[in-house]
């Protein structure tokens, strides 16, 4: 047990009726990690968040953050914590910064602390001159950040971001990690949910991969490509119809192989070679591609399944 | 650039003094003692935003009593106030469109508005994951729609005066009177309205004021209808502020004064209790 990790949550329990959401997760943070939870929709990542910020009640287990338990000490919990919601829920009754002012008042912070801290917020946020915009009339990427910003106005020791980029372009997911990752280096503990493992690999020190609310395992990005998975992957198309089919003939190339409806992917440490082996017995793919492991990699391997479906 | 979060600013023996003190306090993951902010952010949006409804809400009652107490009024004459004496018709039905105006905003503000933050908006849920508990927020909504009925409550009071409708000083305690009916219709719908997931059942709540609004002594004496139907107009809550605010508005009280006063106090206590106790369900799942 590390005596000084800012979350500690011990065999966590989530039941809503006969579904059980969260399966006995067990997980601890130390300050100023970034921590991953893994998983495909409905995995339970969600409903873990809640019950760190003490908005759902949980079944059984402990759950410790800095200290409290969340289900006795809501308000003071929330106090310490920077909540990024899955979808937007900004103020849209209020201008850009008022956002930021309002919402520190929620915690009961003084005025002459907020208007320059909401200011400099919105300098973080690269939205200085959307400050006095209505909420409605800014772009997604925009209201991310701003949902960011707004997140920060208390400055919390943990920051809890769900599905941070989801529904974003790619130009502005990048401008979005790019600010979390400030955020990291200035020691923010970030816990962050996610079904993109591009992202997980960006941004987690350590993640947890979540399935039907179990870990699955448990580590850094590269060591779980390390542990399930093998260097590299070689991704073959031969058509929707033989895809399927066409799996036996390869068998024996590579460590491992995975049939899915629109490719088949050979598990190995030099994916060129193995796509030597696949030419001479005489089989052409439509397309090839050679690629490093992912994460995506691992989930499938942990789980049979996609993490996007 | 300045430190944006304080990752390990705090000192770190702070949290358990906080987790003390928490410990004592009733409502801990309820309450954290911050309506005030809550009251602040209805405001700050209602300069922007809302407006054309304060004003509607103003105007309403105003020209039910120009058309009905002015306009109807010089073919009903004088009719019998309170105490016996008789009163213009537009005299006796201005305190009821009073009650009926305090019943209307109160149920507007915390049926319909509170329906649409929480299923729409997502206000609630922002607020929620702050240090504000849901009896901070649902006490705060309650403010505002208080201090929206007094400010109509003010203004129907005043008109009331310009036109002459008023003979005595002491009608002034109709604006806390409304207060008090407004308060019990605001903490009763909130909590209702806690039960309610769609547009239809919301529409229910129009079906019960409409009939209520139209047959709580609002435009004629209950004595008009036969014995059963009193019985059941007594046991609405409208009634009961209608005949509150036409006893104030003459000055003269009887032992039912206290009974209409005590109605809206076990209103509010009923209405307080269910809606904190829907927070809990609703918000600590």
């Amino acid at each position: 047990m590390n005596p000084d990790a800012v979350i500690r949550a011990d065999m966590l329990r989530k039941e809503y009726g006969d579904v059980t959401a969260v399966d006995g997760i067990s997980f601890e943070v130390p300050p100023g990690e970034s921590f991953g939870l893994l998983g495909p929709n409905g995995a339970g990542k969600s409903t873990t968040m809640k019950m760190i910020g003490g908005v759902s009640r949980r079944t059984s287990g402990t759950l410790d953050i800095m200290g409290l338990d969340p289900d006795e000490n809501g308000p003071e919990v929330r106090a310490h914590l920077g909540v990024v919601p899955q979808q937007d829920n900004l103020d849209e009754e209020l201008r850009v910064r008022e956002n930021l002012i309002v919402y520190g008042r929620y915690f009961g912070l003084p005025l002459s602390y907020l208007r320059p801290k909401a200011d400099e917020l919105l300098e973080f946020a690269q939205l200085t001159d959307k400050a006095k915009s209505r909420v409605d009339a800014l772009s997604g990427g925009m209201k991310r950040r701003l949902t960011i910003a707004r997140s920060l106005i208390n400055e919390p020791k943990i920051l809890l971001l769900d599905e941070p980029t989801t529904g974003l372009d790619p130009q502005a997911r990048h401008i979005l990690w790019d600010r979390l990752f400030r955020l990291k280096e200035q020691g923010v503990t970030l816990i962050l949910t996610t079904h993109y493992m591009d992202e997980a690999e960006q941004l987690c020190d350590r993640l947890i991969v979540v399935d039907k609310g179990r870990i699955m395992a448990e580590g850094s990005p590269s060591s779980l490509i390390r542990d399930h998975s093998t260097r590299e992957v070689l991704e073959l198309r031969f058509g929707s119809e033989r895809n399927a089919t066409i799996g036996a003939e390869l068998v024996g190339i590579g460590e491992r192989l995975e049939t899915l409806p629109d490719r088949v992917l050979i598990y190995a440490d030099d994916g060129e070679a193995a796509l030597e082996q696949v030419s001479a017995r005489g089989l052409h793919p439509l397309t090839s591609l050679v690629r490093r492991s992912s994460l995506e990699d691992v989930f499938l391997r942990l789980t049979g399944r996609s993490l996007i479906d | 650039m300045s430190t944006i979060a304080s990752g390990q600013g705090q000192p770190q023996g702070q949290p358990h003094s906080v987790t003390e003190a928490a410990r004592q306090r009733k409502f801990g993951a309820l309450y954290s003692r911050n309506v005030r902010s809550v009251v602040a952010r209805g405001l700050m949006a209602a300069k922007s935003s809302t407006w054309l409804i304060l004003v509607s809400g103003f105007f309403e009652p105003v020209l039910y009593l120009i058309a009905m107490g002015v306009g109807l009024g010089t073919i009903v004459g004088d009719v019998e106030g309170p105490g016996g004496q008789m009163i213009s018709y537009a005299a006796y039905i201005a305190p009821a469109l009073l009650a009926v105006s305090a019943m209307n905003g109160a149920v507007y503000d915390s049926t319909w508005n509170v329906f649409f933050k929480m299923n729409f908006a997502k206000l609630y849920q922002g607020m929620l994951y702050t240090s504000l508990g849901p009896l901070d927020v649902a006490m705060g909504e309650t403010v505002l729609a208080l201090l929206r009925g007094f400010l109509y409550a003010t203004g129907f009071t005043a008109v009331m005066g310009v036109m002459g409708l008023l003979t005595t000083p002491s009608a002034v305690l109709m604006i806390p009177a409304s207060l008090l009916i407004a308060f019990g219709f605001a903490s009763l719908g909130m909590g209702i309205t806690s039960f309610m997931k769609t547009f239809q059942q919301m529409d229910w709540i129009n079906f019960f004021m409409l009939p209520m609004f139209l047959f709580s002594a609002t435009f004629y004496p209950l004595s008009v209808y036969p014995e059963s139907i009193q019985w059941l107009i007594q046991a609405m809550p409208l009634w009961h502020g209608v005949e509150l605010l036409r006893q104030i508005s003459v000055g003269v009280f009887s032992p039912a004064t206290a009974i209409h006063i005590g109605y809206y106090l076990v209103m509010i206590v009923i209405g307080v209790t269910l809606t904190t106790g829907r927070l809990r369900a609703l918000f600590l799942k």
